[in-house]
């Protein structure tokens, strides 16, 4: 049995939510490189000219790289042997998104009442908290701030199992091309197969954890992210909608088995700012 | 190469400009988004005066996140212009004449700029903190208790945006993706 203190649950949060906000990770910056080097319309380059510019201001000079600090998404894995001290976990990780949001200058994008009064919770909390119970006495925190735009352009489809691989194609590339510029392209696609409604979308959201553009350990399903990349790139949507060959910069596939009477496919949108940092305790 | 536009806009200063010019936008701009439209759209239907006269006047859609020490804003990107799509028609007949944002506009608010000769801006989203570069003054002017949705007045100089929406229904993201687009859906 392992003890470690909230505290420190607290601060580790703290820090990686504001380095996630100022500083792009080295394998989106090495992502967007790639594009500009791959992407035809001189338009499209210029944009992502822009945006490694942006990252690199962002983080010279401490500032969130977009204004859309992002709900606060942290993916939480739990070893069974640790025991939590001085306080309880979900506390412990939304004192730290109150102070990253507070002490990072962070912008507070969270309003209570969904459907009613909308008024802003001040500190950006609650987190959305994924936790997972895994064997061993580690706490691995990942943070996602995940901003409103892309996450809007989301969609779910639960579709009939006859549908099968070309079934989920279609349905992907139709949901970015109907998503055009809004989501911020160029995109990262989680997308998440089978299980159930929430495990599909659950999946979709933790396969934008992974290193961008790395594929999927899944031989079947990294096959099938170079088939959707290379369909959704076909588009033309292009880097923020301006027309172009690159409007995912990876797509990120995982997959769980099903009921026999379904075929789950949820698809959710990273945009190039893709924010997420993690750590080990 | 870009070209320098001095604000405000003018029916005249709009005539010229087409779907995939690069400009740089000086002078004053008004940030609003959702909640400040959709308390400017109520005031309208009451006959109750704008925060500010809109007329000729163009407005950004965004929410900055909070000034660090030493600095006028935070990072300063568009946010989704189609969420205020249900707002725009009413806002460009009482004399809006641009919008700066980001994604596609509604058939309803392309053909209001069509009527009422106003057009549509591209500023780049997520590049935040290039953007507040450009902005030199800050000011809230109306709707303070709404927070990073405020009414602010900016003054620009050399804003980055890229004409998505013209008065004569060119429309950039649809000439990219045609120009672009090898695959049939």
């Amino acid at each position: 049995m392992r003890k470690i203190s909230s505290r420190l649950i607290s601060d580790l949060t703290a820090e990686l939510f504001i380095r996630a906000n100022y500083e792009l990770g080295e394998d989106v910056l090495e992502a967007l490189r790639k594009a500009r080097e791959e992407e035809i319309s001189p338009v499209g380059r210029r944009v992502l000219e822009t945006i490694l510019e942006n990252a690199h201001l962002a983080a010279r000079e401490k500032l969130p790289i977009c204004q859309d600090c992002g709900t606060a998404v942290v993916f939480l894995e739990v070893g069974q042997d640790v025991h939590i001290t001085d306080g309880n976990l979900t506390g412990a990780i939304n004192e730290g998104v109150r102070r990253a949001y507070r002490e990072g200058f962070l912008r507070k994008s969270i309003v209570a009442c969904p459907f009613s009064a909308r008024h802003n919770t001040g500190d950006n909390t609650p987190a959305v908290i994924h936790t997972e119970i895994v064997p061993g006495e580690h706490v691995r925190i990942s943070v996602l701030p995940k901003g409103g735009g892309a996450e809007n352009m989301s969609r779910l489809g639960m579709l009939l199992p006859s549908a099968g691989k070309e079934g989920i194609i279609d349905f992907v590339v139709r949901a970015v091309d109907g998503a055009g510029s809004n989501p911020c392209p160029p995109l990262i696609l989680g997308v998440g197969i089978g299980g159930t409604a929430e495990k599909a979308m659950l999946m979709a959201k933790h396969a934008l954890l992974r290193k961008v553009g790395e594929p999927s350990p899944e031989k079947e399903d990294a096959e099938l992210e170079c088939e959707l990349r290379l369909r959704i790139n076909a588009l033309g949507i292009g880097p923020m909608g301006y027309g172009g060959c690159i409007t995912a910069l990876a797509v990120h596939v995982e997959s769980f088995p099903t009921h026999i009477a379904a075929l789950p496919v949820a698809v959710n949108f990273q945009c190039h700012a893709a924010r997420h940092r993690e750590a080990v305790l | 190469m870009a070209k320098r536009l001095l604000l405000p806009l003018t029916e005249e200063k709009v005539k010229e400009l087409k779907a995939g010019d690069e400009l740089l936008l000086s002078g004053t701009i008004y940030v609003a988004r959702d909640a400040a439209h959709r308390r400017m759209t109520a005031a309208l239907e009451e006959g109750s005066p704008l925060p500010f006269d809109i007329r000729d006047q163009t407005v950004y859609y965004m929410g900055p996140s909070p000034a660090p020490p030493g600095r006028k804003i935070g990072a300063a990107g568009p946010t989704t212009s189609s969420r205020m799509d249900i707002y725009t028609p009413r806002l460009l007949a009482a004399g809006l004449r641009g919008m700066i944002g980001k994604g596609e506009r509604s058939p309803e608010v392309k053909e209001a700029m069509k009527k009422y000769r106003a057009v549509y801006f591209g500023a780049i989203g997520g590049a935040g903190a290039l953007l507040s570069r450009a902005i030199v003054r800050v000011e809230v002017i109306a709707y303070d208790d709404l927070g990073p949705e405020a009414v602010m007045r900016l003054e620009v100089k050399d804003f980055p945006v890229t004409v998505i929406n013209d008065i004569y229904g060119g429309d950039l993201y649809e000439d990219g993706k045609r120009r672009y687009r090898t695959l049939r859906l």
